[in-house]
């Protein structure tokens, strides 16, 4: 007779695995990269392959040479990074430093801490901060959608809305006046405005997040939280004085807010563990980001926003457990 | 549709053998009576060997005050008392019967008919269900009896009938409650009787609309009992969650049901009680389920306690090619057999085959901390964290964090994308955790 299997129970599991959910979240992507590629041209594609490609080799070297385990590039975390990271830079950025930006993406915000799961910053916005920080003006110079997009060098360069308004509000402009400067709504929406490639266009990431939700990988909790500090807090100020602060919709539409809110705020591994902590987690985002965006130094908040919320995840958990069945009321 | 609030999952139902009649399997050759077959203090031999046994015949006795008595499921002689491992793999003290003929004790009513008019006092009943060894048959083996003795201070004013059947493959109650309804509804009825109170609710799941027809028109003719269908979900068999289901009340934690004024029984007990009151038979037969996607007839069987699994493989076919483990029990609580030599106990509901594909477990992978274990618990529970407290000890920080709350039910290991066997480490740290407090208790 042949040998039988002996463990614990349960003895079935759900057919859900690490790489089908990383598909998913690849899935998600298509449509804001499809939306970079005709915005940006080839700048857009030259930037992602080059950022997915040395996201890759990064965590098989280090893996390989260093930690020297099993190769984890298989369950395509790195490829997410990877795209992510592209999505976070402008479209001329130079080869070099993509790949600058990578390497800090996978090996420091990543494999120094163990690998997936274990980082506890999102890698990606890790990486851009870093590259933010080190190069200014190249991660500053914003391709124009379309126009860039015919050429393939030189690209002609603009401010993004919310550096225009930052500017101009920093100089007493009205916001009035500075609305007319800036693209239609409806393009910002579309994506039709100077950005990171993959920031610009609102309502493809809002797409490929129905998507995430749909398919279970995220769950509503910290989009809404997200979402609605956003609007609460800059709806406070626009109403406080409309000619002194943009109202909710442009906050929403523009940057990386989208991006943010269904990409990078929902990450599984930086993110709370419970319903309670992403509420928390989401609603601590949206008002940092208000108070970047208004306040602040740059003229976006979003990637310091959810990086600051990540280094308070152990602690929301810690914090905010789930109810438990039964709890006797002390 | 009602349903338990928290967390909860869908596994495949792989229901094979909703369909089957209840076959009665042949008596075996031999029997493997395992002397403590229920949740409590040992039962205490009876007979010993060479002794001459009927069927019916008292095996051991429960003295303590939870325990159960056992009866012979066989007529023949005592051939030895040794020790067998049982389904939980560990040796067990077991009576081995040489079975001959079927010769019955002459105190059991063989008739067919169906008793319907309860003369018994809820103290006779009590004493009955006592006499004649009934355990829970959900699968706990909890003594019956002892659930209706309210204690001091309490008060139950609802008798929950627990016929979910929340786990995949198994069908064993949902074949008894369409073929041995009325029966089972007396059972209840005897059962409030002996409880003292005046409602009964019937939980069933969804995916049984044959049984919630049936019994919503058989309902009709007994007073007081009522049927509820619910949401398939699960683990909505657990009592706490079926409680919740049902009534919408929450047992505290670490009590029992009777705190919120509920005494849960299943639908298999409901028929034994009924049995044992009515027609004064000890339980010492149960329907049992054999099935597995690779068995070429999954079948319901009513079988004899003490048939040795083996056989109960052959009435289906045999056992497949490709096996790869025998679980008694459903997927996902049951328990991984070690041998065939095993035999059936009151608690087995089911035997499930599984192919050496479907035997195998998924590669582990780091925790991504999708939170995917956090939000399906139905006890509210954090299953990453106490599995990693568990996996290095921190049993003092598992206690803080309610790990002996866990239920076992396993939806966080199913659910786990990177495969973590989150309810092993649980596990061993209930065990630690329990053996903690036993150790702070006793200085």
């Amino acid at each position: 007779m042949n040998l039988l299997t002996i463990s614990g129970s349960p003895h079935i599991q759900d057919d859900q695995s690490v790489k089908k959910i990383m598909y998913n979240v690849i899935v998600a992507m298509i449509p804001a990269l499809l939306v970079s590629f005709y915005y940006f041209g080839y700048g857009a594609v030259k930037v992602t392959l080059i950022s997915v490609a040395s996201c890759l080799l990064f965590e098989y070297l280090i893996q390989r040479f260093l930690i020297k385990g099993k190769t984890s590039i298989n369950d395509c975390s790195a490829m997410i990074t990877g795209v992510l990271l592209a999505f976070n830079v402008p479209s001329n950025l130079p080869v070099w430093i993509i790949i600058i930006g990578a390497f800090v993406s996978i090996g420091i915000a990543k494999m120094s801490f163990g690998g997936l799961g274990k980082n506890p910053f999102n890698p990606a916005l890790v990486g851009r901060v870093f590259l933010l920080i080190s190069f200014p003006v190249q991660m500053t110079s914003w391709p124009k959608p379309i126009e860039s997009a015919r050429q393939l060098t030189d690209a002609v360069t603009g401010p993004t809305p919310l550096a225009v308004v930052k500017e101009g509000i920093n100089n007493g402009e009205a916001v009035s006046d500075l609305m007319t400067k800036i693209p239609t709504y409806v393009d910002m929406l579309l994506g039709n405005s100077g950005g990171s490639l993959g920031e610009v266009s609102a309502i493809t990431l809002i797409i490929g997040g129905i998507y995430l939700l749909f398919k279970k990988i995220i769950t509503w909790h910290t989009p809404v939280s997200f979402i609605g500090s956003v609007v609460i807090f800059s709806g406070i100020l626009w109403l406080v004085n409309p000619e002194q602060f943009v109202n909710p919709l442009f906050h929403l539409v523009t940057g990386g807010l989208m991006l943010g809110v269904f990409f990078m705020a929902t990450d599984m591994v930086t993110s709370p563990m419970s319903a309670k902590g992403m509420l928390i987690f989401g609603a601590g985002i949206g008002i940092l980001t208000i108070l970047i965006r208004v306040f602040g130094a740059y003229p976006e908040g979003v990637s310091f926003a959810i990086l600051i919320m990540n280094a308070f995840v152990p602690l929301i958990n810690k914090a905010f457990k789930p109810k438990r069945f039964g709890e006797v009321v002390k | 549709m009602k349903t338990f609030r928290i967390g909860g999952v869908h596994p495949p139902e792989s229901k094979l053998s909703e369909k089957e009649k209840i076959k009665i399997l042949s008596i075996p050759q031999k029997a493997f009576i395992t002397v403590t077959q229920h949740m409590g203090a040992p039962s205490v031999l009876n007979v010993k060997r060479g002794d001459k046994i009927k069927v019916g015949t008292l095996l051991a006795k429960g003295e303590a005050f939870i325990s159960a008595n056992l009866h012979s499921s066989v007529s023949g002689k005592v051939a030895k008392i040794d020790n067998i491992p049982d389904a939980s793999g560990y040796k067990k003290p077991t009576i081995v019967i040489d079975v001959e003929g079927d010769e019955w004790e002459e105190s059991i009513d063989c008739s067919s008919d169906i008793k319907k008019e309860i003369t018994a006092s809820p103290e006779e009943i009590i004493q009955k269900m006592k006499d004649l060894g009934i355990v829970g048959l959900g699968g706990a083996t909890f003594p019956s009896h002892v659930k209706l003795m309210v204690p001091k201070g309490k008060k139950a004013d609802i008798l929950i009938i627990n016929g979910v059947e929340c786990e995949p493959y198994l069908t064993s109650d949902h074949r008894l409650m369409l073929e041995k309804t009325e029966e089972m509804l007396i059972g209840i009825q005897i059962l409030k009787k002996g409880l003292q109170v005046e409602r009964a609710l019937i939980g069933v799941e969804n995916n049984k609309p044959d049984v919630i027809e049936h019994l919503k028109k058989m309902t009709k003719n007994f007073p007081g009992i009522e049927v509820h269908a619910l949401k398939v979900k699960y683990p909505q068999g657990a009592e706490k969650q079926l409680i919740k289901a049902l009534i919408n009340r929450e047992v505290p934690s670490g009590k029992l049901p009777i705190e919120v004024g509920v005494v849960v029984n299943n639908a298999g007990t409901a028929f034994a009680v009924y049995e044992a009151v009515q027609k004064n038979k000890p339980l010492f037969e149960r329907v049992v389920t054999v099935t597995g996607k690779s068995v070429k007839n999954p079948s319901n069987f009513l079988v004899r306690i003490g048939t040795p699994i083996s056989e109960l493989i052959e009435a289906v076919g045999g056992l497949p090619e490709d096996t790869g483990k025998i679980i008694s029990g459903g997927p996902m609580m049951g328990k991984a057999l070690v041998s065939l030599e095993s035999s059936v106990a009151k608690g087995v509901s089911g035997i499930l085959i599984m192919n050496k594909k479907e035997a195998k477990r998924k590669a582990v992978l780091n925790c991504i901390r999708c939170g995917k274990c956090v939000s399906i618990c139905p006890m509210g529970l954090e299953p990453f964290l106490l599995a990693q407290y568990s996996e290095f000890g921190e049993f003092e920080s598992a206690e803080k964090e309610n790990i002996l709350d866990c239920v076992e039910c396993g939806s966080c290991q199913f659910t786990c994308p990177s495969g973590r066997p989150l309810l092993d480490y649980i596990r061993l740290g209930k065990a630690k955790t329990s053996e903690i407090i036993r150790n702070r208790n006793k200085k």
